[in-house]
């Protein structure tokens, strides 16, 4: 790791209010909860999780779609928590947010010149001409012919859109690029594919990732490190390797018993975890795991435990863990 | 734009609508030329008054004499600047404010859209005939009238389009790109549901060409002698049911014009709204 974080990230909050019928707010949704983490240059970093457990939302907090409701995005030496996308354009120009399906991303009334020149127009002064240079430049890169840049979105195929949608963020030449769950919905040669590609580009470019996926085997296939986020908390935080083979929290631990293995035991028959998640409108005192945790003591109940970094490597939010 | 005039060929009623309109329009550009006797517009030839349809008077004259196919003619250039016009208005108030106070979810936004909710909730037609009593009788007021009470249509519409249409993804990525909100607005925002605005409008036109000719027959509209569609059924009134055809033919004009734009709306959401026009199938 190097010494200096491209991207840090101090106590962010994402709160959104809880209302009744008549509007008043009942009480908060925390759906980001005082989360702190580092990225390094180059480096990618998983962030897994169920579904509802704030992933997304911490993405978009970062790019700011969500006004953060505390803590500190530095990014690149600027701090950018708080700020709308277009008030931070100059310093959220190198980083970039790559949706669920990249396709989707596209106007479908814009042709594919049109939704690729877009970004440069936006942030940059560069005439027509080398915009449209940069434009097939990156074309190029992500693997299609330039004579799509002038076909609609409806007119070319899924794999073909989310490579446009890439293309798209590309364009900015970034530095960090947010993947939100970017190979869910694929079928598994597809999901090559796109990982691979991400890879590629990422050599080409020189990219950090910020892999956000509940897909545990991709993000232990292609992740440096991963931090595990239960109910809008960071609970467990280290190097791929460290995580995968020595999970610490509890919650990791019944995660990486859920992941289907070939020959194995049935998943249903080990599976530790019960229940639901409590709603994170709701949250039970202490320990927010303790509701379903395995190892639960009366300490769960009346402190919440910070993360630990007691292991090389590796750092877990629990009074327990060993 | 081809592909929708050829769908809009298929589509029988629609045609028929489109049709009237251009009949409209081409009475109106080509008034003086099509009209038998121009002049009367302002002439007065009591000599051959109330005379019934014939081939001097196709149409027959009404009580100064003047000629009612002429009057009729140069009635659709009042009627189409009316309702344009109003219209026009009501659209560049609505749109903005719709698209403003969709975009930004807040206080602003909420007042904008309850100033438009109390214009609704008062009978359109009372709030006309409330601002041209007030300002007097003349084009230009009946213009003022239609477009402050037609606005909030427009607003209500186009804040409903953007606040579903905000949640797409792709104007979430434009956000998230750095696009400045003009930007978004307009660029990304207002195409995407341009198909409803245009169908509101022409739907709308219909609805303001028989708001102003009931402002004409309630005295609101331009003064006498405006050949004035709603003003002359107004005037014929006296001498009704004998002369016939004094109240007959401008009604004929409304009732036409009118459903002319209800059926080119109607064609028209079938082709751009095909949401609109799946939900009527199912409830029908």
């Amino acid at each position: 790791m190097s010494a200096e974080p491209i991207l840090r990230v101090e106590g962010l909050s994402k709160h959104f209010p809880v209302r009744n019928v008549w509007k008043r707010r009942i009480g908060w949704l925390r759906a980001v909860d005082d989360v702190s983490l580092e990225v390094s240059r180059g480096e990618i970093l998983g962030i897994v999780g169920e579904s509802g457990c704030g992933k997304s939302t911490l993405g978009k907090t970062l790019m700011g779609i969500h006004t953060a409701t505390s803590g500190h995005v530095v990014f690149e030496g600027h701090d950018i928590a708080g700020l709308k996308p277009h008030q931070s354009r100059k310093y959220r120009e190198h980083l970039q947010y790559c949706y669920q399906d990249p396709g989707a991303s596209l106007d479908p009334r814009w042709t594919i010149r049109s939704s690729l020149h877009e970004p440069l127009i936006v942030h940059t002064a560069l005439k027509e001409e080398q915009r449209e240079q940069r434009v097939r430049e990156i074309l190029r890169a992500v693997g299609l012919p330039e004579t799509h840049l002038d076909l609609y979105p409806h007119e070319i195929s899924g794999g073909q859109q989310r490579r446009v949608g890439l293309a798209r963020i590309l364009t900015l030449k970034p530095s960090v690029v947010i993947l939100d769950e970017p190979t869910s919905g694929l079928d598994v040669s597809v999901q090559a594919t796109i990982l691979n590609l991400f890879l590629d580009l990422q050599r080409a470019f020189g990219l950090t990732y910020l892999f956000i996926s509940h897909d545990l085997s991709v993000v232990r296939l292609i992740c440096d490190r991963v931090a595990v986020m239960y109910l809008g908390r960071i609970v467990e935080i280290g190097a791929t390797q460290a995580v995968f083979e020595t999970p610490r929290h509890p919650y990791t631990q019944s995660l990486l018993a859920a992941i289907p293995k070939i020959g194995g035991p049935r998943v249903t028959d080990s599976f530790a975890l019960e229940g639901e998640p409590p709603s994170p409108t709701n949250l039970p005192s202490g320990c927010r795991f303790r509701t379903r945790c395995p190892m639960a003591q009366p300490l769960c109940a009346e402190q919440e435990p910070a993360l630990r970094a007691d292991w090389p490597a590796q750092r877990a939010a629990c009074h327990f863990a060993e | 734009m081809l592909r929708i005039l050829r769908k809009l060929a298929e589509d029988r009623a629609a045609l028929v609508g489109l049709i009237l309109i251009l009949a409209l329009i081409a009475a109106a550009i080509l008034a003086p030329l099509l009209s038998t006797h121009p002049g009367d517009v302002t002439e007065f030839h009591t000599a051959r008054r109330l005379s019934p349809p014939g081939p001097e008077n196709w149409l027959g004259t009404d009580r100064m004499g003047s000629d009612i196919y002429s009057r009729l003619l140069f009635g659709a250039r009042i009627t189409l600047t009316i309702a344009v016009t109003a219209i026009a208005v009501a659209v560049l108030i609505g749109v903005p404010m719709g698209l403003i106070a969709g975009y930004y979810e807040g206080f602003g936004s909420n007042l904008l859209m309850r100033v438009s909710d109390i214009f609704l909730a008062v009978p359109q037609i009372v709030l006309a005939i409330a601002i041209a009593q007030t300002l007097g009788p003349s084009i230009e007021n009946v213009i003022l009238a239609l477009s402050a009470t037609y606005w909030p249509f427009w607003a209500r519409l186009v804040y409903a389009e953007t606040r579903s249409i905000k949640n797409e993804p792709f104007v979430e990525a434009a956000i998230a790109l750095g696009c400045s909100p003009f930007r978004v607005m307009v660029l990304h925002i207002l195409p995407s549901i341009s198909s409803s605005i245009i169908v509101r409008t022409t739907i709308g036109m219909g609805g303001t060409i028989l708001t102003a000719a009931t402002l004409g027959f309630l005295g609101l509209g331009p003064p006498p002698p405006t050949p004035e569609w709603g003003r002359t059924i107004a005037e014929s009134r006296e001498f009704l049911p004998m002369a016939w055809w004094y109240a007959a033919f401008p009604g004929l004009a409304i009732f036409l014009v009118v459903m002319g734009f209800n059926l080119l709306g109607d064609g028209l959401r079938d082709v751009l709204d095909p949401r609109l026009r799946r939900a009527a199938r199912h409830g029908k």
